[in-house]
Formats: structure tokens, sequence, C-alpha cells
């Protein structure tokens, strides 16, 4: 299989709009004989749906929630980044592009990251129209704050809830086509499979989550908007539904996936406490902006930290990094920080933590300022630790976060299957190896509202789709194939739940495959993950039936596919033997413990091949070359 | 310390089904966790024991998404103010416990099974006129037109809202004019909201009298249990825009 990404020829500033010329047109009156399945209501899906209703396509929408507006975008915190450069301060479509490839440790391709600093603009001209209250400054112009690793004030946000806006504006978007018969939404249904006809995707079949019953759809594309992995760690900042069931299903029938290594471990989240969590919670990262990072100096320091004088407190980003200080990227923010803990100098009960402390910014703003900007971030962690951070040091530890691999996709978003296309957080997307922060926002509405209504119609205006139904053959095996794979699981009748088996493939690779990863860690997880998939297939206890609403059984089936993505995810790391963005290679680094790349070896996209549960997947590369931006170490100090 | 608790749940299996309160015993929670990871507890002891799990919604466990609801001792998402179940942590029970935990209840949120009810009424009503009527690619300059910070916080405090549905399971009439309200006062406070704003109040309105929820009638249950302190100033406001909207159509 020969990958082509199809980027455009020319000047980077110049290929997307030569794209958008170039491609073909589906006559307005035709738009409205195609049939669009979006599987996810997040922002990539939820404005995709709505931006492609508006130009005429029939679309079907469903998501595994309630209702649309609960997709796992909606705990988006921090902000959206575009290039306004209303500041005043530097920012252009060029520099976003450049922080974007640099961030992203120069494992993402030049031509996407160009198109999405160009569309950043129009994102935030559009959420505005779609009445999104983002914050204003006194004069009434919007405002902007900087952000995670940037040195201009790019970020817009509303509070510390922007995510939860700019999906319910595209929610609301979303709704006013259903309204206008052009979108139909199926709500509690989980997509279990995809369906091809003649080679391309052609429909899905979902399980009704209510009902139990299984529901074949077709269309003439299928766009996959499922969002991240991270859950596969089990401890995760993801929804508790998040998952990789549905892209790995598509990657069992034929779309390649790439990167599955790179995870990204974001550095403020509330640490775990117990073995009865869930899930972690993570603080916005705007908190490094006027909080400080410190443990004590000394290992194994039981004092409280009042009792802690400042000669004895290590600021370590700000003594490592003295020009970026607290505002490193993520990766290099949560790799110092385990490296503190593993020196015995982490802090709180478990000593999994470090010190978020906002004493100097309270003394040098006033605590109104703090509340004002913090408030609900400050509240939300009083409510899950019981401590009062105005008073106290908040305690954070990095926690699985964001997933820039995923599915592979081409410039138009499609996967290796015809006709199925991938947005947002579930395809690997332009962040390469490292998103940076208040990213994944604007990744998100960039495929949905400007990419996809472009790319699909040249999909439709390209193909000659015959009529297909349900009735169809493919849909009667795969129904049959899924409803044997429930049965399975079910007639199993083990002593394990799901949930257990889950916590310990967390566990497994959190451990050996989380943070910082190494060959011989590697090696072990690659051998251990297998075993416990065997086990799980021997041992697990479903209860209850298919034909109604059951969580185990819906849990199960997750569980079922982490543990052969898993699989992949550590293999991945495996052979990429280069340290890069969230991938760090304990063999691989510089002699103060940075990060080591090898791009000579490994500036490529490692593209993956399903060839059976059992069998070894095969590895395609796409080569990644940098005509625009300066290839060179990262260096934050 | 580790706490020892009494459950009791409702349990319903099925829209058409019997209910009744189910006891369960929980031991050894963590004061650390939150109510819904003590009912993941309960859920793994019964699947354990072979037992069907007790169905309940809940997603994002952050307090955002709005999926999580029940009633936890006769109040919604229970008795933390401002806080959805999701958020509110065991250290506020104490050990011995009797905990009573029962779905929102009202007309227009029909039951699926045990603590689940099905809230898709909420998306009819936001179908109805809850948006700004603007397709992809018509925008101007987000600065275009300037909004005032005061404006912008106000129409930020209304948009908070999470749709979870606690301000109608908290009201006696099962009114939903607090969500309502909540997307109303966000657009009409916002000059993009203008151009349909007598529109949009109308239809939405016509709306939840349609879908069966009931009217107001100031009792201000809906914001004391709502976990987002969505204000009963959005439902006066939203009583002005009808009436305006009334006397403004032919």
């Amino acid at each position: 299989m020969k990958l082509d990404s199809k980027i455009p020829s020319g000047p980077v500033e110049k290929k997307w709009d030569k794209h958008r010329f170039d491609i073909k047109l589906v006559n307005p009156a035709n738009k409205r004989k195609f049939e669009v399945l979006i599987v996810g209501t997040g922002l990539a899906g939820s404005s995709a749906a709505a931006s492609l209703a508006e130009l005429g396509y029939n679309v079907k929408v469903f998501c595994i929630q309630d209702s649309p507006r609960r997709a796992h975008s909606i705990a988006a915190q921090g902000g959206i980044n575009a290039a306004k450069n209303y500041p005043n301060d530097g920012d252009s479509i060029w520099r976003l592009f450049y922080d974007t490839v640099k961030g992203g440790d120069f494992r993402s391709r030049e031509a996407n990251v160009y198109r999405l600093a160009q569309i950043s603009n129009n994102i935030i001209d559009h959420c505005v129209a779609l009445g999104v209250p983002f914050a204003r400054e006194y004069g009434g112009t919007l405002a902007n704050r900087s952000f995670g690793g940037a040195q201009v004030s790019r970020t817009f946000y509303a509070r510390g809830q922007t995510g939860q806006q700019l999906l319910l504006g595209a929610y609301s978007a979303l709704m006013r086509q259903v309204a206008a018969g052009q979108v139909k939404i199926f709500p509690r249904r989980e997509m279990m499979d995809l369906i091809l006809v003649d080679g391309a995707a052609r429909g899905i079949i979902c399980r009704n989550l209510v009902t139990g019953a299984l529901e074949s759809y077709c269309g003439d594309a299928v766009l996959l908007c499922t969002g991240g992995y991270g859950n596969v760690f089990y401890l995760s900042t993801n929804a508790l539904a998040s998952n990789v069931s549905a892209t790995w299903r598509a990657h069992k029938k034929g779309a390649l996936f790439a990167n599955p290594c790179f995870t990204q471990i974001h550095p403020t989240c509330i640490p775990v406490s117990g073995g009865q969590q869930s899930k972690l919670t993570l603080m916005s990262e705007s908190l490094r902006n006027d909080g400080r990072v410190w443990v004590p100096k000394k290992a194994n320091d039981k004092r409280s930290p009042q009792a802690i004088p400042e000669a004895e407190r290590d600021y370590y980003l700000e003594r490592k990094y003295p020009n970026f200080g607290n505002l490193v990227p993520r990766d290099v923010a949560s790799r110092n920080a385990k490296q503190v803990i593993d020196d015995g100098r982490g802090v709180g009960r478990t000593g999994l933590s470090v010190y978020l402390d906002f004493a100097d910014a309270i003394k040098r703003m006033g605590l109104n300022v703090i509340r004002e900007k913090y408030g609900n971030l400050f509240d939300m962690y009083r409510h899950i630790t019981g401590e009062d951070p105005y008073q106290i040091p908040m305690r954070i530890y990095p926690a699985v976060h964001y997933a820039m691999g995923g599915l592979w996709v081409d410039y138009n978003l499609m996967t290796t299957i015809t006709g199925l296309f991938c947005l947002g957080e579930a395809n690997f997307s332009d962040h390469g190896a490292n998103r940076l922060g208040a990213s994944a926002l604007m990744q998100g509405l960039a495929d949905g509202y400007f990419i996809i209504p472009y790319t699909l119609g040249n999909y439709f205006a390209g193909s000659k789709l015959g009529k297909v139904e349900t009735g169809h053959a493919s849909f009667k095996e795969a129904e049959k194939a899924v409803s044997a794979g429930i049965q399975r699981l079910l007639a199993i009748k083990g002593k394990r739940t799901p949930a257990d088996f889950h916590k310990e493939l967390g566990a497994l690779l959190w451990d050996k495959c989380g943070m910082s990863r190494n060959d011989k860690g590697l090696k072990e997880l690659l051998a251990q993950i297998p075993q416990l998939r065997e086990e799980f297939w021997k041992n697990v206890n479903v209860t209850g039936s298919g034909a109604e609403f059951n969580m185990t059984l819906e849990r199960a089936g997750r569980v079922a596919d982490y543990l052969e993505f898993a699989q992949l995810l550590a293999k991945d790391a495996r052979e990429r033997r280069e340290s890069c963005g969230g991938h760090f290679r304990e063999e691989y680094q510089t002699e103060d413990g940075e990060a080591k790349r090898d791009d000579n070896n490994f500036s490529h996209v490692a593209a993956w091949e399903f060839t059976g549960t059992e069998g070894e997947p095969i590895l395609h590369k796409e080569p990644l070359e940098f005509e625009n931006v300066h290839v060179a170490q990262r260096s934050y100090a | 310390m580790r706490m020892n608790l009494t459950l009791r749940i409702w349990r319903q299996n099925g829209p058409t089904a019997q209910g009744r309160l189910v006891e369960y015993r929980v031991e050894d929670i963590s004061p650390d966790i939150s109510f819904l990871e003590m009912l993941d507890v309960l859920n793994e002891n019964l699947a354990k024991k072979g037992e069907q799990s007790v169905a309940f919604d809940s997603d994002c466990r952050e307090g955002i998404c709005g999926m999580c609801s029940l009633v936890i001792n006769g109040q919604a998402h229970g008795p933390e103010r401002a806080t959805a179940t999701c958020q509110l942590h065991m250290r506020k029970f104490k050990d011995g416990d009797i905990i009573t935990v029962e779905p929102f209840r009202a007309k227009a949120f029909p039951s699926v099974k045990d603590l689940v009810v099905d809230r898709s009424a909420f998306d009819r009503v936001l179908a109805a006129g809850g948006f700004i009527s603007v397709n992809t690619g018509n925008a101007v300059d987000g600065n275009a037109v300037l909004i005032s910070k005061d404006r912008a916080e106000r129409a930020m405090d209304a948009a908070a809202c999470i749709g979870c549905g606690a301000c109608v399971a908290a009201c006696p009439n099962a009114s939903a004019m607090l969500f309502v309200s909540a997307k109303v006062s966000q657009y009409s406070l916002l000059p993009q909201g203008q151009p349909e704003r007598e529109k949009r109040v109308l239809a939405m309105r016509k709306a939840m009298d349609a879908e069966g929820f009931g009217n107001c009638s100031n009792e201000t249950e809906c914001e004391a249990a709502c976990p987002k302190e969505i204000k009963m100033s959005n439902i006066a406001r939203l009583n002005r825009e009808y009436l305006r909207a009334t006397l403004l159509s032919e």
C-alpha cells in the first residue's frame, strides 16, 4: 500500500486556496441526493453535520450519549487559538503555523498545519456569529490570553468553559438543521461496525443502547468524529464513554492507524486519590500563567507546604527553563514532574503530586483578581479534594489527556478506506507528537466547519456511487457477526468484571508506556497484553442480556477493543526509537535529560495496517518533509 | 475514614415496568470518591455476584456535560449547592448513612431504566428556536460587533447551563422555565440574537408546553438545585421577552 497524502503542490501558503479551486463541486440541486453518516457529535462531528446540512446534504448523526450536546469536547476548559493578532503582539498565521509545527516536535505535516492556522481566524468569527459568549474587554473587543508554551496572546476563551460554549454553539447550529429536516439525530447509539460495499464505506451497524437492538444505516460516506482513545489507560481526563471502538473497528476493516504511541499526558490534573477512582480531572493549564510549580529541595520532606521556607523550595521549571518558566509545553512540564517525584520529592499523602502555588499571585494581584480569573477551577479543585487552594497550594500531577495518534487521513481527511473520513481528535491530526494548549478545539472545528464541506463534495463529485440499501448482504452479514460477538461476551460467564480488566490494562500501560518508555518495559508489555486479552476472553463476566440497556455489556465491548488496540500502541512505541513530544524513550535523551529526536530515521508518520488480532501489523511510513520550518532540537531553556 | 452505607435505590426494568426502592449495602467507601464512583463500587459488587448493575447516566464526571442526574435524599443532584452529582463527594456523607437514590421524575422525562430517564424533550425545545440562524461562511470579523464586557458576562452566566434537567426534577410543576430562560437570555442579551429575538421566545415557549413541562409558579426550587447557579432572574427576563414578543407579533 502506498500512502498518498494528496498534499497540493505549490508554496505552503497557497496550497489550500489552490486546492479549493481545483476540487470538484457538487451541483446545489444534487446535494440532496447524498446521504452522510456522522458518528460522534463533539466539535468535529457537530460542526461537520451542521455545515454539510446547510449545504443541502442529508445527514444522520449518531452519538453514544443521550444528547449530542454532551460529547466530551464540552469539557475543554482553556481556550481556542487563532492568529488574529488582535493584541498586536507579533502574531500571524505564519507564527501560529510555526509554533504548532515546533510544538508538535516536527512530527506533523506542514501543509495541514498551515491550513489549520489559516482557518483559525474564520472559526472565531463564525463562533461569535453563532452567539458564543467569548470573554470581552471593557471596550467590547474580544479578550485574549497567552496559553501553555505560547509567547503571544492568541487564545480566545469563555471563562474556563470554552469547550462547552463552542460545543453548544455547534450543537445549536446542528439543532437548527434538525428542525429544518436536514439532519436526523440518533442518540444512545454505539457504532459496532463499518460497512464496505465495493471497497467504499457505505454504512454502519449501531447498537441501540436502550433496547439493545442492532440497527443498520446506509449512506454515501461515513465520517468518524469519535474523539480520542485516552481511556485505554483506564484513568484519564476523558469522559467515561470515550473509547477507541469506532476507529478500531474501522481499522480492522482497512483504515490505517497512525502514530498510536503519541499520547499526551497533561501536566495539571488533580492527583489520584485511591483505587475507587474512575477518572482524573484536568485543571486548565491557564493556571500555569500565575501559579508557580514547586517541590521541596529535600527528598521525603513531610512538612506542610507553609512550613517549608522559600530557600528550601525548588521551583524546578523556573530554574531549568528561565525563558518559559512555568509555561513550558505540556510534555516538558509532565516529564519534569515525573522526574522530581521519581527523586522522592513528590508531595501530598501519596507522594504522587507537585505543588502549584498561587500565594505570590494572590499577593501581587489580590484575591479578587485571582478569583475572577480562576474561580471556577478553584471551586472544582475544592469539590474534588476538599482542600482550599486559596489557602494552601494546589497539588497537581500529570494525567493522560489527549491522543495525537488516530486514523491516518490524507489532506482531504479521508482515511485509507474510500469514503471513510475521520475528523477531530479521532484522526492522527495536525499536532504531531505533542499538541499545544488551545489547539484541539481549533482543529476539531477547522475539520468540521471549514475543511470537510469542501473535501467531501470533491469526493462525491469524483465518485460513481451506486445505490446501496440496508438490505444488502454486507449489512446482514455484519449484523450477524456483531450479534455473535455480543453473544460470545455474554456466554463466557467468568469471574472478573470488564472494569477489572480495564483497570489492569490501564495500570500496565501507565507503568510501561506512560510518561516515559524504554525497550525493556515495552517488550514486557507486548508479552503481557496478549496474556491479559486471553484471560479476558476466558474469564470476563458480563451480566444481563444483549437485548436491553446494559452498561456492563457496553463496557465489555470497549475493553475488548482496548485490549487489542493497546498492543498496537505499545508496538508503535517500541518501534519509534527516538524521543519526541509525548513519546519519551529513555534510551534517547540528551545529557541534561531532554528528549532527543532522530530525524534521520524517524521523521515520518507511522501508519499501521491490521492483519488479524493475533497477526503482526504492517508498518507503512509517510515521510515528513519540512520546506518552511527550520527543523531543530526543541529547546525551551 | 472509610464508610459503610445503606442505599435505597430506585430499580425499574424499563419504561412501563413497575418500579420500587431496593436496599443495598456498600462498605469500605473512601470519602475522597464521588457519589457516582460509590455507585460504581456497588455495581462492581453486583456484577461479581452475577446480578444486573444499576443503570444510571454519567459521562464527563467533571460537572460539565450534564449527563448525570439522580435525586439524592429528595434533592436533585444531592445536598451540596451548585454541584452536579458527579462532583458530589462522599466526604459530604457519614458512616452509617441511609441514602435514597431516585431518578429525575417528570412527565416530560419518561423513564428508560432504573435511574435513567429520557431528556430528549430538551433537545426538541432547543431545536424550536435555541440557535442563531447563520450558516458557516457568513460571519463578519469577530470584533466587528462590540459587546460590552458586562453584557458578555451576563450572557455567559446564562449560557453556562449544562442541560441536566435538575430544574425540572426539582420543580413541583416539572417546569422547564429555568432551562428555556437561560437560552433565551443568552441570545436576547447578545446583538447576534436580535434578528430572531421575538420568533425565538415564542417558538421555544410553545415547544416547552407541547413537551408537557409545567409552568412556573415561583417556587425557586430550580435555582436551588441548579449545579451551575443559573438565576431565577432569567425567568423574569423570559417572561418580559415573551410579553414583548406577544405585543410585537401581528
